[in-house]
């Protein structure tokens, strides 16, 4: 999963980046399953690994790549953004060694048989309102896409 | 020794972390709107790893849920993110995120 990612920030080719984000999403993926999260193992597939990948493959197509392969693929400040995401890398090492006793050892046993279920009662009950603002957002991004890819209105 | 073995918490959040900092390297430093777009998708893919680790550690279900709901973040984000690309490719037949400087002063 991480050569995935690390091949998805250093290839030349976009079509390649993409190709190599979709290993990254099958990962991850799997690891849901290990994690007893099959609905959301199914959801990343269906929707990311199959929809969203498939729309950048499509836009990949759309915009030319050749003369973009040609340029540098590094822009002029990638040192200092180096810099920065190791000063975040450390922030991170530190959080994790100073608080890797907070968590128990061993996670809580979790029924497995009805996970599908169990999401869809609390997505419509107790998360109603957050769903229907997702709908909105869902919509609202059509129209916004629609609307920036057309050539006139 | 056995303990050694077992997969905690802490594994899946440091493979979240590594997930994330790949992402923040990709964001930082490419020149590719796409492939700035797929870093963000790292991202926000790192940040679900720890919503369902965390799902897993207390037993409940409001991180699988909240993990669905940035996966329809993200799913909007690709779209309208896509859709800016298509227009500025057309106004300027580039790709390149150093010339998107419309806005510089």
């Amino acid at each position: 999963m991480l050569i995935g990612g690390i091949l998805v920030i250093t290839r030349k080719n976009p079509v390649h980046s993409a190709l190599a984000l979709i290993v990254t999403l099958l990962a991850q993926a799997s690891i849901y399953l290990m994690l007893y999260a099959p609905f959301v193992a199914g959801v990343q597939i269906i929707l990311y690994a199959g929809g969203i990948m498939v729309l950048f493959l499509f836009v990949i197509m759309l915009v030319s790549i050749d003369r973009s392969m040609k340029e540098r693929q590094f822009n002029s400040q990638w040192v200092v953004g180096i810099v920065a995401a190791t000063a975040l890398g450390g922030l991170f090492i530190a959080v994790y060694t100073k608080g890797k006793d907070i968590f128990p050892e061993h996670a809580l046993p979790m029924v497995e048989n009805d996970n599908t279920q169990q999401i869809a009662t609390m997505l419509y009950g107790q998360y109603m309102f957050a769903f229907e603002i997702a709908s909105l957002l869902l919509l609202v991004a059509i129209i916004g896409a629609v609307v920036m890819a057309k050539k006139r209105i | 020794m056995e303990s050694m073995l077992h997969i905690t918490t802490l594994h899946y959040l440091v493979l979240g972390a590594a997930l994330f900092l790949l992402g923040v390297i990709g964001v930082l430093t490419r020149r590719n709107v796409v492939i700035v777009l797929m870093s963000i998708e790292l991202i926000l893919n790192a940040v679900n790893l720890n919503l369902v680790a965390f799902s897993r550690l207390w037993g409940g279900l409001h991180g699988q849920v909240f993990a669905i709901f940035v996966i329809t973040d993200a799913a909007a984000e690709a779209a309208v993110g896509l859709g800016i690309l298509i227009a500025f490719f057309r106004n300027k037949e580039t790709v390149n995120i150093d010339e998107v400087n419309l806005l510089k002063w």
